[in-house]
């Protein structure tokens, strides 16, 4: 019988939950790594029982902590992230050049097909690779010369949060970064261009309309159509038929269109969710109703799923990779929030329950499906 | 043999219980101890000083004999009751909370 394992990652360690095909029982371990903080953990695709996890601290810096055996145990591997040649400057909050630092790995990425082989997402921004099972780290340094002087830090630092691997095509990576925007590789990593056409920010760029710049909270696509993706920006939710040339809004209906997970139904490459957050400096839902908007119809057209989430006095939010599907039959549904609490669906959203309601704030969710 | 007690964290990280014990090559220094540390700790570089410029980590200090000698100089020699191990050196995390 399938089951599932999610990944949760929080500010105060990581934690493993699992449950059979039903997802009704839950077993939850952890804290792994207590009282360090947690931003992502994810497990390879070629490999699901290795693990990979970005464990971080104000005080001693960035590990990376790699399982073999789905989490029951760990080992650190390497943790030097330096960045090719010299450098240079990105721009600080304030318009001034400031040079590029090392903080901390938001995300990693496991290649689709080789589970020795993972890419890593840093602030400050700069994308990683590791083909040595995270044993050694070595920059794609190019995706920085794409006006990376001009790239500026969103308020959660400038981050290169998301990594998006094409199954179709082995050398072609998205990468999202706050707040520079999007960017496409088509020859594994040589060379990059921005892909932020259609984006709009007038609220926060002098030129609404920049090719870099843009604050993009995340971006999805489903493996059977990998032209086609949805993204989560600062304000508006986006979507791109033409491999990412090119973004259409498709906010629609939308309570709110801030907020910044997406993510797509395993079997259903035009149904999409979204959490909906009141605005930019108001981090929490909309009226302290705390609803998943689904659309089946790929945009524009959204219903509030309410079904076992609290719609009174609810003020969490839901960070950008703290939301996945399972790819059971009845795709599965998870996000965390901030108030520590993670919410399944087994239905795709009709109906939710949480799994466990007490967790340090969740930073990351990501799931496996295990034959 | 020089002693060392690491913060917390850094215990659990480098699979430690109490205290370590380190033989250290010449003349014991923050520098001399801390490479003895990471050769035998490989786990611990990078979370006690920066892996390139070997710049302390701002939120951590290094206390020994009721001193603060965390900005004494790396090759500066320790004090002889750290150099004979009767006293430990505390490396330390800066305190948090309220």
């Amino acid at each position: 019988m399938s089951k599932v394992r999610v990944l949760v990652g929080t500010r105060k360690g990581a934690f493993v939950l699992t449950s059979d095909a039903k997802r009704k029982r839950w077993d939850i371990s952890g804290p792994h790594f207590g009282g360090w903080e947690i931003y992502h953990l994810k497990g390879s695709p070629a490999d699901p029982n290795r693990l990979y996890a970005s464990q971080s601290s104000g005080w001693f810096g960035q590990q990376i902590q790699r399982s073999k055996d789905g989490g029951q145990t760990w080992e650190p591997v390497g943790n030097q992230f330096v960045y090719d040649g010299v450098p240079g400057t990105h721009q600080g909050y304030d318009g001034t050049p400031h040079p590029w630092e090392f903080k901390r790995v938001w995300h990693l990425e496991p290649s689709l097909t080789d589970p020795d082989t993972v890419y890593a997402g840093i602030e400050d921004a700069a994308l990683f690779r590791s083909i040595d099972g995270g044993q050694t780290w070595q920059e794609l340094p190019s995706l920085r010369g794409v006006k990376g002087h001009l790239w500026q830090p969103g308020a959660g630092g400038m981050c290169l949060h998301t990594i998006v691997l094409d199954p179709s095509d082995p050398e072609r990576i998205y990468i999202a970064i706050s707040a520079a925007g999007v960017f496409r590789t088509d020859d594994a990593g040589t060379t990059w261009r921005p892909m932020n056409r259609g984006l709009k920010s007038p609220d926060e760029l002098p030129d609404p309309q920049a090719e870099v710049g843009h604050c993009v909270h995340r971006i999805a696509m489903h493996r059977s159509r990998p032209g086609v993706l949805f993204m989560q920006k600062h304000w508006d939710v986006m979507r791109s038929d033409d491999a990412g040339e090119s973004w259409q809004e498709i906010s629609g209906n939308l309570p709110s269109d801030f907020g910044f997970p997406i993510v797509v139904h395993a079997h259903e490459p035009d149904t999409i969710y979204v959490v909906p957050i009141t605005s930019d400096s108001e981090h929490y839902p909309p009226d302290g109703k705390l609803r998943v908007y689904r659309s089946r119809t790929g945009g524009h057209e959204w219903e509030a799923l309410t079904k076992g989430l609290p719609l009174r006095d609810c003020y969490v939010n839901v960070l950008r990779d703290a939301m996945a599907v399972d790819a059971l039959d009845g795709c599965g549904v998870y996000f965390g929030t901030t108030g520590g609490q993670v919410y399944a669906s087994a239905d795709a959203g009709d109906s939710w329950a949480p799994i466990v309601r007490d967790l340090p704030a969740v930073v990351s969710v990501e799931v496996e499906t295990l034959p | 043999m020089i002693r060392v007690i690491l913060p917390a964290h850094l215990r659990t990280l480098a699979h430690v219980d109490d205290e370590v014990t380190l033989h250290v090559e010449g003349q014991a220094t923050q520098r001399s101890v801390l490479e003895a540390l990471e050769a035998h700790y490989p786990m611990l570089r990078g979370t006690i000083r920066d892996q390139v410029t070997h710049q302390r980590r701002a939120f951590v200090r290094f206390f020994a004999c009721e001193e603060d000698l965390s900005h004494e100089s790396p090759d500066a020699p320790l004090p002889d009751a750290v150099a004979m191990g009767a006293e430990p050196l505390l490396i330390v995390g800066a305190m948090a909370g309220g």
